[in-house]
């Protein structure tokens, strides 16, 4: 973790570049609750309300909807809603809901496991549980951020399904694929959609001073990508004003992927 | 002569004297948050057995399966929040000491508790399509729609309880209840789903109290739903049962290390905090808190 205060001026951290990259995946959304878990999604969710999104809604992560964008774990803003859970699954329902969730694991498909490593009925490690997870998958846009890129994380099947890839959607029908929509992978390597032959997934931008070979000796399947792959954007000036002075002044993100 | 609806005060022991071994439990809150934990220790000290538990899990599972009260447990996760991995939870799992799980998406088992609530034998919904919820779970089926659609969809069990423990900010005696912090989580629903719901509270008041500084909004239990009262204060250590307490951090942390450590510490976090009644857990916890401080 950086020790040095932010001053504005030096090149934009891994971090930072993460955090404009989770901002694009939520600047097309329009006017919906964007529901960020974990806290590089949190900033890139804010950001992108402070600069390509205004009307996202967004909320405390617990029960208030902000009118405002305060900074990562502020005390709430003005308050323009009511989010207790039971309303969360009202939503996820209703589809106007973009949710960026953890994998533990990810594979070559899309699907992503927060359930168990190992075998279901005797797990080798118990995680979380399936959460929200299968549901938000067929029922609102879904996107992924992973933290630590490795073999393990990106694996060729998942252990458990708890989100559901698009082949998988496919398979289980219309009630299934109707609303299916993964959107985005983040990791602090590169960028992914799911739209690679097959319903796999593709890489999308390598994050700048990473390259396509890193990216797949970190990943544990074979990865299709072609020799252009385009780097990440950089953040904006604004954005890393945004981001080092407005939404994370003490360099929390930087606990998260760190500074090299 | 004025007549007056039931007076349903209990004990904490009187609530645990009408369970039975092998009934289906659910347990009110949300992880961390608002759980009926004097209820939940009250089981602890008890003989019942094989019960089936029914929760959006926090230390409330943790703690029942560590005392090998639980047959089968239905969740959808089990967290600490600021400890993600309730290590009683990942300790019972990984040594594959649970005779049977139900793991559900967290919506289906809303779904489940609202059809339990309308006396439906399922509810529809698509969570869970495409899912290993359904692999490992093949008693969940399918129903198509009888509409044009023909949409295939989960047809969510019907999730009845026997018993609902959930934990309020105030109630009266008749049952009515209030909670004051931010979210109701599901406590109206556990209730309903129940053949009989207990309410544990930081406060007994007169009815008229419960709306004197309160919203109307938040009277979310009826004394209908209701078949028993108690006045636990600080029932939902160490969760949150905000505004009158917020998580115990420390005591939270020092759980998840005896749960997470060897069977030494475990002894000892027990011996220390559980061997008593819910009064010297109280003092034990206050001597914990003057310790920290």
């Amino acid at each position: 973790m950086s020790t040095a205060p932010d001053t504005g001026t030096d090149a934009a951290t891994r971090a930072d570049v993460c955090a404009a990259a989770i901002a694009d995946a939520f600047k097309d959304d329009g006017e919906i609750f964007a529901s960020p878990m974990g806290m590089l999604p949190m900033l890139g969710v804010r950001l992108a309300r402070l600069t390509s999104n205004p009307d996202l809604v967004i909320s405390d992560g617990e029960s208030l909807f902000l009118a405002g964008t305060p900074p990562l774990f502020a005390q709430a803003d003005v308050v323009e809603g009511w989010i207790p859970f039971r309303k969360v699954f009202d939503v996820v329902a209703y589809g106007k809901r973009h949710v960026m969730m953890g994998a533990t694991q990810v594979d070559r498909h899309g699907n992503q496991n927060i359930s168990a490593i190992g075998d279901f009925a005797r797990p080798k490690r118990q995680l979380l549980g399936s959460r929200g997870a299968p549901g938000n998958t067929v029922n609102n846009r879904t996107s992924y951020w992973v933290p630590k890129h490795s073999p393990r994380v990106f694996v060729e099947r998942v252990d458990v399904v708890s989100g559901v890839g698009p082949a998988l959607a496919r398979q289980a029908g219309p009630a299934a694929s109707r609303f299916h929509d993964i959107h985005r992978i983040v990791s602090n390597l590169a960028v992914f959609d799911v739209r690679g032959d097959g319903d796999t997934l593709r890489l999308l931008s390598v994050h700048p001073g990473v390259t396509v070979d890193e990216v797949r000796e970190a990943t544990g399947f074979e990865l299709a990508a072609g020799d252009d792959v385009p780097e990440t954007r950089l953040p904006t000036t604004e954005e890393l004003v945004l981001i080092r002075e407005v939404l994370d002044p003490r360099a929390l993100r930087h606990r998260e992927v760190p500074v090299p | 002569m004025s007549k007056a609806p039931r007076d349903k005060r209990m004990t904490i022991d009187e609530v645990v004297a009408e369970l039975r071994d092998g009934m289906t439990i659910g347990i009110g809150g949300w992880g961390p948050r608002r759980k009926p934990m004097a209820l939940v220790r009250a089981i602890l000290r008890s003989d019942l057995r094989d019960l089936t538990i029914v929760s959006w899990g926090g230390a409330d599972v943790g703690l029942l399966l560590r005392a090998g009260k639980v047959r089968k447990l239905v969740y959808a996760f089990v967290s600490l929040d600021s400890v993600p991995l309730e290590p009683n939870f990942q300790r019972a799992r990984q040594s594959g000491s649970i005779p049977e799980v139900v793991e559900l998406d967290e919506g289906m088992f809303q779904t489940g508790l609202r059809a339990a609530a309308q006396r439906l034998p399922f509810l529809p919904m698509r969570a869970g399509l495409g899912s290993d919820v359904l692999v490992n779970n093949p008693g969940i089926r399918t129903v198509t729609s009888p509409y044009d659609d023909a949409e295939e969809l989960v047809a969510v069990p019907a999730l009845p309880l026997d018993a609902a423990l959930v934990h309020l900010n105030r109630a009266d005696r008749h049952g009515n209840a209030t909670y004051l912090g931010p979210d109701p989580y599901f406590d109206d629903l556990f209730c309903m789903a129940a053949d009989r719901a207990y309410v544990s509270v930081e406060q007994v008041v007169d009815t008229a109290g419960l709306t004197v500084d309160t919203p109307v909004q938040r009277l979310l239990l009826s004394r209908m739903m209701v078949s028993g009262v108690v006045e636990t204060p600080h029932g939902a250590h160490f969760t949150t049962c905000t505004p009158d307490y917020e998580r115990d951090e420390r005591f939270q942390k020092a759980y998840a290390a005896a749960a997470g450590g060897s069977d030494d510490d475990w002894a000892a976090f027990e011996e220390r905090f559980l061997s008593g009644d819910e009064a010297a857990y109280q003092a034990a916890v206050r001597a914990f808190t003057e310790e920290q401080a």
